[in-house]
């Protein structure tokens, strides 16, 4: 009997704290997030139940354009990360020797932790019309007149991949480290070419890990607000600031809140689709 | 390809090339940033007009370097404080939710770890608006029917403090589980049978094996709650933190006083990230 | 018989040490060739340069006449089961067996044909579809075997295959292997640590100690007439004394055990005796067998591997001698002294 009750206030101590955290900061918010999109000011100045937010929503088309830009241009940066962070991982991973991987890691990791801010302000030192870049390519005599390269989608895409494509560096090098050495010997004993190797024994090998690295860059570049509207121009809309304008410059914010849930179900919606394509559960991604 | 399969000299040239060029790419915005911060100039360009400290320590009008700059110096000291805050009730709730995932049964487990895993794919913005809806609507609610305002309902820094812990404790609990996935559970059943209670297993045993993770996990928190901004600038009240004041200033005001600040950041990171490296080298 | 691989005076350095070290041997086609060492002895790294996964030092492999200088292990006539058999997790066992035939372009119907065949051969009839994931460790093993044989190579290098199966299994697929291998004529060159694979399995056996090899030779001369003291030591059960002295026709252990031995000709430093080499109860007249007394310690019971512990009177160093499990030996209890004989010729000296 005492071992029990001693069991029970284990368990409770355990539970109590992580319940109060999920309901009171994700259960409820989202809830209230829900039922706000759905009220709107009537002339009495009192909030009444209505679809107007979504229906403002559809009618403006700069809206829903801003939407399914920031929904395509989020997989294009997601292919890309995909693309240049792979070689990247197989040579952490599988290339080079352990100590220079662990230097490299060193590398890789500062960025991350350096904060997204400080590096998109980097990126706006460098691509400025009198950055680093046009600097050193007008002394060389390459260029006569600087380049347009800030503030426009160009290096709107170059922020987004910078501050994502680490996380998916990170998650298929942890796959392809429990890869064996021998599954590649082997299937080139059985002669197949680099091109057969990588197809049909690597990458299948690593989808987990290439699953985890798309969804979190994913995540993180649809949801992010300092590159698009620090390095894109005028016309590189994102919609994370239509929910910015709604809440800090309009003060609209039901209408805000329709467009954070249309988000969060766009984001959801995509991810679901990708864990469904690639077989794969939510529950493996945080590893 | 690997180590072992022999490949042609210019396949091995170019992979190195690649990874040279991808991590110049990777490097070269924190080193431009570092090397302008000591530029004699009042614009953040190039070129080069000689080496000076002006940026961190002039107190002229023209140029207010960084420990001049009092706004920049409360701003800094509000996310330190911050991000202790943050990074110590995520750390113990993170540690707790890893406990109670790894080492306990219970109805509706799957539910409620979803839900602590949610805090991944929710966009930072939509936790700082949903946080804000709630806490809006809660604190005008006691006003309306109590006639009290409490702050932490109105955008202000222990609101700040609360949205920030909703996503920290998720990679805390991320990192400690990692660590307790490798714990051998027959050192607790050991524990027990030496008659423990089964806190005190926890606290003597497996806290002890899981302290390397919940130092680092500390760390992450910090760092997670100092350079976030999607989620705070919803929440700030009037103390800015940190990456709010240079976003503004990114906005209004550049002067190379921000690449002072960002070299501070990138050095402190850099010394803290080597300093780890060699002590886990050591460690081996 | 024909000479399929030959190994011309292959050496392999590392940074600081030589892995392998002037090894020089040949096997002949259709042979089934062993390799015994302890780990960290060398076999892992000469078979991985037969391979192609490591590129020698110095020396040459030669398959089938041609040397393989240069040649990538794709382009090699040689297939390899590794240690962890390396089967692909991510595909079936028709997928994993027809993955190398796929690389050749053969049409569907031979690809097909192919595989049935060898997955009768294997006995893996009906586990097609199956994920190699859910096969128990001996259906494990003959999936990759069947997918290197498959390939149908000049040799077939194995690198301790069965080292990951219980007790059981590994000794019921070390007679499947050897039948397999007779029944399709490959050449095997297998490594491993365990003798007891090499001794049931080869017909040639290598044995080898820091690099080098020590002797090469049928199971039944390895064991009967081991050529360095390594081998001697290293091949079955055995008692090692190390000896102090010796005189013209008498050797003498460390402790004082005086021995009979005529005819020597250097001075020996270590003796080795069999624990079957020993005869219980001889008679007095036997030509060329030495007679000692011997007390039992205990009787280490294992079935028909039973054997005596026992310690020498003559100089109180312990030796094991086998009792073999029939009536005549029933009455042998622990504390009783015993009478032992051993033949000269069992007295292998080094």
């Amino acid at each position: 009997m005492d071992n029990k009750s001693n069991f029970n206030f284990t368990f409770y101590l355990l539970i109590v704290p992580v319940l109060l955290w999920l309901i009171l900061t994700i259960v409820i918010p989202h809830i209230e997030l829900f039922i706000s999109s759905f009220l709107v000011e009537d002339d009495m100045g009192d909030m009444v139940f209505s679809f107007d937010n979504y229906i403002e929503f559809f009618s403006q088309q700069i809206y829903w354009l801003t939407f399914i830009k920031t929904a395509a241009y989020s997989i294009g940066v997601t292919l890309l990360a995909f693309v240049i962070a792979f070689p990247v991982a197989f040579y952490l991973s599988k290339v080079t020797t352990k100590k220079n991987a662990g230097f490299l890691m060193l590398l890789l990791l500062i960025p991350l932790w350096v904060g997204e801010l400080v590096t998109v302000y980097g990126w706006m030192v460098l691509l400025g019309d009198h950055g680093v870049i046009n600097h050193f390519l007008i002394t060389l005599g390459i260029i006569e007149e600087p380049l347009n390269m800030l503030y426009t989608n160009f290096s709107m895409v170059i922020g987004l991949l910078y501050m994502s494509m680490l996380f998916m560096v990170i998650p298929v090098m942890s796959t392809l480290q429990s890869l064996d050495d021998s599954l590649i010997e082997a299937a080139c004993d059985l002669g197949a070419s680099k091109w057969v190797i990588f197809t049909k024994i690597i990458i299948p090998y690593s989808m987990p890990g290439i699953t985890s690295g798309a969804i979190i860059v994913f995540m993180l570049v649809i949801g992010d607000y300092l590159a698009p509207n620090l390095l894109g121009g005028k016309n590189s809309l994102w919609f994370t600031e239509q929910i910015y304008n709604a809440f800090l410059s309009t003060f609209n914010w039901n209408e805000g809140a329709a467009f954070g849930f249309l988000l969060l179900l766009l984001s959801s919606g995509i991810i679901w689709i990708a864990l469904k394509l690639s077989g794969q559960k939510l529950e493996k991604v945080g590893s | 390809m690997i180590r072992s399969l022999p490949s042609s000299n210019l396949y091995r040239l170019a992979y190195r090339l690649y990874i040279f060029l991808f991590f110049t790419f990777l490097l070269m915005p924190l080193i431009a940033i570092s090397i302008l911060a000591f530029n004699d100039s009042n614009f953040i360009s190039l070129p080069w007009n000689g080496f000076i400290f002006d940026w961190f320590f002039s107190t002229t009008d023209e140029r207010q370097g960084l420990f001049a700059d009092e706004e920049l110096i409360a701003s800094i000291y509000t996310s330190i404080s911050t991000g202790f805050f943050v990074a110590l009730i995520s750390t113990l709730v993170g540690t707790l939710a890893a406990l109670l995932f790894e080492e306990e049964q219970f109805r509706l487990k799957g539910l409620l770890y979803f839900l602590a895993l949610a805090p991944l794919v929710i966009p930072g913005v939509i936790l700082g608006i949903s946080i804000l809806l709630t806490a809006t609507a809660a604190g005008n609610h006691i006003e309306d029917n109590f006639g009290v305002d409490i702050e932490l309902f109105r955008p202000s820094y222990w609101l700040v403090v609360l949205g920030q812990f909703s996503f920290a404790a998720t990679y805390v609990m991320l990192l400690v589980s990692a660590r307790l996935k490798k714990f051998d559970r027959t050192l607790e059943e050991a524990a027990l049978s030496l008659k423990a209670t089964r806190l005190q297993a926890i606290w003597y045993v497996t806290i002890p094996f899981l302290r390397p993770a919940i130092i680092g996990a500390f760390v992450v928190a910090f760092i997670l709650s100092f350079s976030n901004i999607n989620t705070t600038i919803f929440l700030i009240g009037s103390d800015p933190t940190l990456p709010i004041d240079l976003y503004s200033r990114i906005r209004f005001s550049s002067t190379p006083v921000l690449n002072a600040v960002s070299f501070l950041i990138v050095l402190t990171i850099s010394v803290m990230a080597i300093t780890n490296f060699f002590a886990n080298r050591s460690n081996k | 018989m024909d000479k399929i691989l030959e190994i011309q005076n292959l050496s392999k350095h590392f940074d600081d040490f030589t892995a392998v070290k002037n090894v020089d041997f040949s096997v002949e086609e259709g042979g089934f060739f062993s390799i015994l060492g302890s780990s960290g002895c060398g076999k892992t790294t000469l078979l991985r340069i037969i391979a192609g996964f490591q590129q020698e030092s110095e020396g040459d492999v030669i398959i089938r006449g041609q040397s393989m200088k240069g040649i990538p292990p794709e382009k090699r006539p040689v297939n390899i089961v590794f240690q962890n058999l390396a089967l692909f997790p991510m595909m079936n066992v028709r997928e994993n067996i027809a993955f190398g035939l796929k690389r050749q372009k053969l049409n569907k119907t031979d690809i097909n044909f192919k595989i049935n065949e060898m997955l009768e051969r294997v006995g893996l009839k009906g586990f097609e579809k199956k994920k190699v994931t859910d096969l128990s460790g001996g259906q494990r093993q003959r999936v990759a075997i069947a997918r290197s044989l498959v390939m149908n190579p000049s040799i077939l290098l194995l690198d301790e295959p069965l080292g990951a199966l219980d007790r059981k299994l590994r000794e019921h697929m070390k007679v499947e292997l050897k039948l397999l291998q007779k029944e399709i004529g490959t050449t095997f060159v297998y490594i491993t640590h365990d003798q007891s694979e090499a001794l049931v399995m080869s017909d040639l056996v290598a044995v080898m100690h820091n690099g080098q090899f020590e002797q090469i030779d049928t199971p039944r001369n390895l064991y009967k007439n081991p050529k360095t003291s390594f081998v001697a030591g290293f091949v079955g059960d055995t008692n090692r004394f190390e000896l102090q002295s010796a005189s013209a026709d008498t050797i003498i252990t460390r402790g004082g055990w005086k021995l009979k031995l005529p005819d020597l000709t250097s001075r020996p430093e270590v003796l080795y005796i069999r624990p079957e080499a020993l005869i219980l109860n001889p008679d007095n007249h036997m030509d060329g067998v030495d007679q000692f007394d011997v007390t039992i310690k205990t009787i280490l019971f294992d079935g028909s591997n039973t054997k005596l512990s026992t310690v020498v009177n003559e100089s109180h160093e312990e030796l094991l001698i086998s009792l073999p499990q029939n009536a005549q030996f029933e009455g042998i209890s622990e504390g009783s002294s015993l009478k032992v004989g051993i033949h000269r010729n069992d007295l292998k000296c080094f």
